[in-house]
């Protein structure tokens, strides 16, 4: 080893070609477990959502959920995979006390779903994303480390196991090695976990929140020279956020390019990503597969969906995300420019509620991309929690249409909606804020401004209309911009016509 | 030759968390060995027109619907267990410091 100096990423990516794959899981929404009846709330007393099969209680047999089944072809299919014929579940052997029975049952050598492909938009472009295959496995139960000093594993004295999430449907989507992205590599990785989660949603079989766990990311990095066989890869763990995902194949970029620039090696193994530093950690050295010693789950019967019935779902798959987007991009009339924005502000679904709640799409895009979205990079934080719903700014915009409220009065309004004071009739209301529309209380203001200004009034009568903007600025300062400017000059403009 | 290693039978061990002796690992390599060959006798008589069984039963999709069935009480579920705390169950350490 010679130099350890971190090279920057622009110059790692000049030197070397990364090939990047990634592994996501998808608990399912189901009613009930995998193989038991067992509800699957989340965030129930620990093991109050158990039974004799999920516990692993000998004499206790497992039976396939048919509407996990059914979700997991559904995602094959809207992920173009084919669907096997017949296949079968496997075990994977494992002491590790997560799973009470000692082996998860999950899918080995016969897949559900093979052979797919995802295809993702990143700057306008289209990357398309092999998929490997797509099973259906089980969840482990959750262990709690205690008397280790941060409740990680390491320098724990004993574990405490809640098995409430043993036996939940979890799918299991991996992608083929997706060599070629040069630098875009990290970025591609987040696009490609995006639409996943998109497409995922779309088809309603899980709420895909990774901040709650339901989808969780492993990433596979590995760098080659230009022209060389692929690297060794590692497994990064524990990636669960969008951002995370970008940030973990940087930073394994970064630290494998150092390892090989100082003349190592890299090893191949599972490595720990840390939310608060980005920074990858070596973890438990992996068990080969041959370790687990997968063999065909005796207690299950093989599955061999009815053509008929893969068709079927095949033909009621819903509209998926990326032909929903280019459907919405056409109705809302928009520039491949203007779309782009809108995806990179994350805003397709807000804008589309604001939309359905009663306002035309010019003004929803324009207060979500404009205001709003000012509002959300000041705070830092995402648009949908900006803290305005899309059926309050609807409500907005429906007064500014109905002529309530002007542009500059609906700002003041949503700064109200912002700061949680409720919707924007309230607000409006509480702060009085709406537009004089009172014709007898504008016409004494006017008259007010023709007395205060007589030589304006007199100017105009000559006809010079240019001079009434005097006379609308009096206006609007008697009735604290609360008029409508253009009502006023109408008014001003009528009254010294004679 | 034996069906299965001395070594073989002390990494399963292992796998298994098993804290196994050097006696118990000559005499359980013999044991498995023997039973090993025993079923792979079974193999000998298969020719090549019968396909390899998984399962017993000519049975495909045995499914349930998605709907709750009452499982366990808490206190049902930790009956049997040897330890719990904080209404979970109790292991030991998972991973000796060298892990």
């Amino acid at each position: 080893m010679s130099t350890n100096v971190l090279p920057t990423y622009d110059d790692v990516v000049s030197r070397y070609e990364p090939v990047i794959g990634l592994e996501t899981h998808v608990e399912l929404g189901t009613v009930t477990k995998m193989f038991c009846g067992c509800p699957t709330d989340f965030g129930a007393e620990p093991n109050t959502q158990v039974c004799p099969v999920c516990l692993g209680l000998p004499g206790s047999l497992p039976v396939a959920n048919r509407a996990a089944i059914e979700a997991t072809i559904r995602i094959g299919l809207a992920l173009n995979c084919s669907i096997a014929t017949w296949c079968r579940f496997a075990r994977k052997n494992y002491f590790y006390p997560d799973m009470p029975k000692n082996y998860q049952i999950s899918q080995y050598d016969e897949p559900l779903c093979v052979d797919g492909y995802l295809d993702v938009e990143v700057d306008g472009e289209l990357v398309r994303i092999g998929i490997e295959r797509v099973h259906l496995e089980e969840d482990t139960g959750k262990t709690l480390h205690v008397g280790g000093a941060t409740g990680r594993i390491h320098g724990a004295t004993e574990s405490l196991v809640d098995y409430n999430r043993a036996g939940i449907p979890l799918v299991e989507i991996v992608t083929k090695p997706v060599p070629g992205l040069g630098a875009r590599a990290p970025e591609i990785a987040k696009a490609y976990v995006a639409e996943l989660r998109d497409v995922i949603r779309t088809l309603g079989v899980s709420d895909v929140r990774m901040e709650q766990g339901s989808m969780r990311c492993d990433v596979n990095t590995s760098l080659n020279l230009p022209g060389a066989e692929w690297g060794t890869r590692t497994e990064t763990k524990n990636v669960n956020s969008l951002r995370s995902v970008e940030r973990s194949v940087r930073t394994e970029m970064l630290r494998q390019a150092m390892v090989l620039d100082g003349g190592g090696t890299i090893t191949q193994e599972t490595r720990h990503f840390h939310e608060d530093t980005g920074d990858t950690t070596s973890g438990r050295s992996k068990e080969t597969a041959t370790d687990y010693r997968y063999f065909p789950e005796p207690d299950l019967v093989p599955l061999a969906p009815e053509p008929v019935w893969v068709e079927q779902l095949k033909a009621a798959l819903p509209e998926l995300p990326r032909q929903h987007r280019a459907r919405l991009k056409t109705e809302w009339n928009l520039s491949d420019l203007d779309m782009q924005s809108i995806l990179n502000a994350g805003a397709v679904e807000l804008i589309e509620r604001t939309v359905a709640a009663g306002a035309s799409p010019e003004a929803a895009r324009k207060w979500w991309l404009g205001e709003l979205s000012r509002r959300a990079n000041a705070d830092g934080v995402e648009l949908e929690a900006v803290g305005a719903t899309p059926e309050q700014v609807a409500k907005l915009q429906v007064l500014v249409a109905s002529g309530k409220l002007t542009d500059k009065l609906a700002r003041q309004v949503l700064e109200g909606v912002l700061a949680g004071e409720g919707d924007p009739e309230q607000i409006m209301a509480a702060r009085g804020l709406e537009v004089v529309s009172d014709t007898g209380a504008l016409t004494a203001a006017i008259d007010e401004a023709i007395a205060a200004n007589p030589e304006v009034a007199e100017k105009i009568r000559g006809g010079n209309q240019a001079a009434a903007g005097v006379l609308i600025g009096a206006v609007m300062k008697t009735t604290k911009g609360q008029a409508d400017a253009k009502t006023v000059r109408e008014l001003v403009l009528a009254r010294l016509a004679s | 030759m034996a069906a299965i290693s001395r070594e073989e039978v002390a990494h399963l061990a292992r796998l298994s968390r098993l804290a196994v002796t050097d006696q118990e690992l000559d005499r359980l390599a013999g044991q498995l060995d023997v039973i090993l060959q025993s079923v792979a006798r079974v193999g000998e008589v298969a020719a090549d027109d019968i396909p390899p069984t998984s399962h017993s039963v000519p049975l495909v999709n045995v499914l349930r619907e998605d709907v709750v069935v009452p499982g366990l009480t808490r206190a049902e579920a930790l009956s049997g267990a040897p330890d719990t705390a904080e209404d979970r169950f109790r292991v030991p350490q998972i991973l000796a410091d060298e892990e």
